[in-house]
């Protein structure tokens, strides 16, 4: 014997108006007209019982619905009635796959089978109605095991039903024939004949019919006897997530877009939480409000005023995909308040590219490591002081142009796999020998440059072509070693060239009187440049410009001559043909 | 009530008399400790404590910046995430790569001023999760970093207890005073210079006179938590070295010029210092040969070796090398 199918359907009645209610909850407690049309002939297209009751009705005109002081009028939204049919359609999909999407307000699915996973009909049917209250809609379903008088009943009952099997005629024969969706012949010829119920169309000789109505008169009596059946026809999961928010005034202020980014974002997560998805990127597209375009074009000419965006695109990609609502809204904030759009913001529209959910394992021997939603907020937070290039991972360039990287973004994921597991290994066999005993590696550490950014202008004696005393930032010394030229070049073919002679000095500082040494002696040109700003002001200085205080230069604190010499890099440019110091060695 | 809590106390030690040495001295549990890197220091200091502060101090060209990048080379190779503040912008990747940091498990923070590190270093210790936290500060004016209350070092010492992460403090001067479970100080001794005796050659040949070998580092432990009965009390004053003590170590710095590992990893060797021009090997030679590190004039020199990723490049800009070096003639 073959188990019985059975089908349910979901239904959101009143749907303009919940998809309103959904994305503006505290909307569901006011009286609430929804009005569209073409101007000046706005009509009221839906509204709730509160504003029934105070006396709105369906038909009437914006003009006398404002003559309601209590009732709250909003204008119909398309792009928030698919993002509430989306929502539904994540609603079903998280139930079963097999999803047939068959009108804005009603979805017909197979949930055959599933009784192993939810319980019986019932029970299923109060876990869809439970699921739908979540993302904020209020739903009626209905299960039976035909489609067709599942979605009827769906539209006709409150709460969830379920049609026993064998009953379903009784259950659809006090209903009226128009809840069978007839065309407006058909509504028509049923009415003149006196066919009001189901009931009594399914009452009528099948061969009379036909002759008088054709095959739909047929199919809707089939429908009305419950035994009307189609199979369905499957919608493909979505895997783009989007969300829009369009406002009535336009806001200029971040917190109480932080309010309307959040409550987007919980609508984003939930809908992925639904799929068992999580959200890998972001995309928040604002528009902008419109800044007097067409009226002030003149005058823009004449002052020369750069026109502002309409749009503006805010991008925002996770290393590991995440659910976390909270993290989220901190990371555009952050985004939002190191770049800020030029104009307030008129609408909102956000979509999220969903990924498979993160699965870790835990190992006792991997070695600790940032928490990569964490990590990504104190980066965002980092370069929020710093500005957004200077954090990050360096990653050296295939050039032999001295100081040649570029940062790129630090992420935990992005380490190999395998290479962490077998350092993993190490740690652990380094950890379980002794914690004592560290390995340390046999050879002499490598000394390391201190670099200077920007390279420091200096001024070098030849003699011989050999280096023998050398100036910078005020100090000057003789020097003692010298090692060099190091000589590269390269790029001279395309727009930036460079070609520099390297020297490693030691130099012997010999304190305030070698500084008004006479340079007459200089291969060079003078070119040294003073900070003019005072120490103090570096310590809080945020500008973009970098000043290069007197720093570099050991200081004269009474110590022997050779506590003074210091291992320098020294570059003459040779395209430049000036002397600069491009570090110390440290 | 005095007379009794002594009495109830000589009461507890004579019973645990045996078992207990001091049942009332409370004894801080010994920090975990991770390498630096560099033997001597490991031997001298017991290596850098985890949850603890380290500042590590010295004048230009002391070797803190080398001990910065051994220990971020030593954390980074077991696969271990660290955050390097950079006070000035003064970190140089090529030189820290070719130290073994790997670059990919850095996160370099590049500030313009004090008050951007400090900042940073707040919210990186916050978030937590990295192996080693390192602020240098010795790029930044002295004055500056001395302004630093001490109320923030001591913020930091809390933030970082009780955490697996190393806090590494690079300064000119000591500025944590007791908020530094360990404290380091560097000094340079004498440099090695090969090649000395060496007449410079005419800028036709371009050979260097002499080469810069590396130095020798003094490293005095100034405190530490860790070995309180060795400790020093005075902090910053400038020891003789002819008191050597058990408190002081020697290590050499080498020039990383002439290294380049290979893929089996090995390094090639440095050049003897009597050695006029040192043999490099084969392959070296063909992958330096006509690259941009060669001078105009020049058909073999002494060039700084290229790094693993300098060979792989060398082919296209041979072939433009050589046309450019027939061109000058």
């Amino acid at each position: 014997m073959s188990p019985v199918a059975l089908f349910g359907a979901i239904y959101v009645p009143n749907f303009i108006l919940q998809a309103i209610g959904r994305c503006e909850p505290e909307l569901r407690t006011q009286p609430l007209a929804i009005i569209d049309g073409q101007p000046p002939t706005y009509q009221v297209v839906a509204l709730n019982r509160l504003a029934e009751i105070l006396g709105v009705a369906r038909g009437m005109t914006k003009a006398a619905v404002t003559q309601f002081v209590q009732v709250t009028i909003r204008s119909r939204c398309r792009v928030r009635e698919e993002a509430a049919h989306a929502a539904l359609l994540d609603v079903a999909w998280s139930i079963t796959p097999r999803v047939e999407d068959a009108t804005p307000d009603t979805l017909l699915i197979d949930i055959s089978g599933l009784a192993t996973l939810f319980g019986n009909a019932h029970a299923i049917a109060c876990e869809i109605a439970s699921r739908a209250s979540t993302f904020g809609m209020n739903v009626h379903v209905a299960i039976s095991t035909n489609v067709e008088t599942a979605r009827i009943v769906a539209r006709a009952l409150p709460g969830p039903t379920v049609v026993p099997e064998g009953e379903e005629r009784r259950f659809l024969e006090t209903l009226p024939v128009s809840m069978l969706s007839p065309s407006q012949e058909l509504a028509d010829i049923f009415d003149r004949w006196g066919v009001a119920t189901c009931k009594a169309l399914a009452s009528l000789p099948v061969l009379a019919l036909s002759e008088c109505v054709g095959q739909e008169g047929i199919r809707l009596q089939a429908i009305a006897s419950g035994k009307g059946a189609h199979p369905l026809l499957l919608a493909e999961p979505a895997q783009h997530f989007e969300e829009w928010f369009e406002l009535d005034e336009a806001v200029d202020d971040l917190e109480a877009l932080s309010f309307l980014l959040g409550r987007l974002l919980e609508q984003l997560g939930a809908r992925l939480s639904a799929r068992a998805l999580s959200i890998a990127a972001v995309q928040v597209n604002f528009e902008l409000q419109p800044a007097f375009d067409h009226a002030f074009d003149n005058s823009r000419e004449l002052l020369r005023v750069k026109p502002s965006a309409r749009t503006f695109f805010c991008s925002l990609e996770l290393p590991v995909p995440t659910r976390d609502s909270k993290l989220l809204l901190k990371l555009l904030r952050l985004r939002l308040q190191s770049r800020p759009p030029d104009a307030p913001i008129q609408n909102i529209h956000m979509a999220a590219l969903s990924s498979l959910a993160r699965v870790t394992q835990g190992s006792l021997f991997v070695p600790t490591a940032p928490d990569p939603d964490k990590l990504e907020l104190t980066i965002a937070r980092i370069a929020s002081v710093v500005g957004e290039g200077n954090i990050g991972s360096p990653q050296l360039l295939d050039s032999h142009r001295p100081d040649a990287f570029h940062m790129q973004k630090f992420s935990i994921a992005a380490t190999d796999v395998n290479a962490s597991r077998s350092a993993a290994k190490r740690f652990a066999n380094n950890n379980l020998q002794n914690s004592s005993h560290h390995h340390s590696t046999a050879e002499a550490p490598a000394m390391a440059l201190h670099v200077f950014r920007p390279p420091v202008p200096a001024r070098v004696r030849l003699q011989g072509n050999k280096p023998v005393f050398a100036s910078f930032q005020g100090c000057s010394g003789k020097v003692v070693q010298a090692s060099g030229p190091w000589r590269s070049s390269g790029q001279w073919w395309e727009d930036q060239p460079w070609q520099e002679d390297a020297w490693d000095l030691e130099i012997v500082f010999s304190g305030e009187s070698s500084a008004r040494h006479s340079f007459s002696g200089y291969s060079n040109k003078p070119n040294i440049r003073h900070s003019e700003r005072s120490e103090e002001s570096l310590l809080h200085d945020n500008s973009n410009k970098r000043e290069i205080p007197r720093r570099f230069a050991p200081r004269n604190d009474g110590q022997s001559a050779s506590s003074h010499s210091c291992f320098y890099r020294f570059v003459y440019n040779g395209l430049q043909e000036k002397w600069f110091v491009r570090g110390v060695y440290d | 009530m005095l007379a009794t809590s002594n009495a109830l106390r000589l009461h507890v030690e004579s019973a645990l008399a045996g078992r207990v040495a001091s049942p009332f001295r409370f004894q801080e549990p010994q920090p975990i400790t991770a390498s630096a890197g560099i033997a001597a220091v490991d031997q001298l200091a017991g290596g850098l404590p985890r949850g603890c502060l380290t500042e590590v101090f010295g004048g230009i060209s002391s070797g803190i910046t080398s001990l910065l990048h051994t220990a971020l080379a030593a954390r980074t190779a077991n696969a271990e995430a660290c955050a390097l503040v950079d006070a000035r912008d003064s970190f140089d990747p090529g030189c820290a790569q070719s130290a073994g940091v790997s670059l990919q498990q850095l996160l370099w923070v590049r500030c313009r001023n004090v008050d951007q590190a400090l900042r940073s270093v707040d919210l990186l210790l916050h978030g937590g999760g990295f192996s080693l936290v390192a602020v240098d500060l010795s790029g930044a004016p002295a004055r500056l970093v001395r302004q630093i209350p001490l109320s923030f070092w001591f913020r930091l010492r809390r933030t970082v207890e009780n955490t697996s992460t190393i806090l590494l403090v690079l300064s000119r001067e000591s500025n944590a005073k007791t908020c530094a479970s360990l404290v380091l100080r560097m000094e340079r001794e004498a440099a090695h210079w090969s090649l000395q005796d060496r007449q410079y050659p005419s800028r036709d040949f371009h050979t260097p006179a002499s080469l810069l070998d590396g130095w020798t580092t003094t490293a005095e432990m100034i405190r530490s938590k860790a070995r309180r009965k060795n400790n020093v009390a005075v902090i910053g004053r400038a020891k003789t070295f002819a008191n050597q003590d058990a408190e002081t170590t020697r290590f050499d710095l080498r020039s990383n010029h002439f290294l380049s590992v290979d893929s089996s990893g090995s390094a090639w060797p440095l050049p003897s210092q009597h050695t006029v021009i040192p043999s490099l090997p084969a392959h070296a030679g063909e992958a330096t040969e006509g690259s941009d590190l060669v001078g105009r004039n020049l058909s073999s020199t002494l060039a700084p070796a290229k790094t693993p990723r300098d060979t792989s490049v060398a082919t296209q800009e041979n072939h433009l090398e050589n046309e450019r070096t027939q061109n000058f003639g």
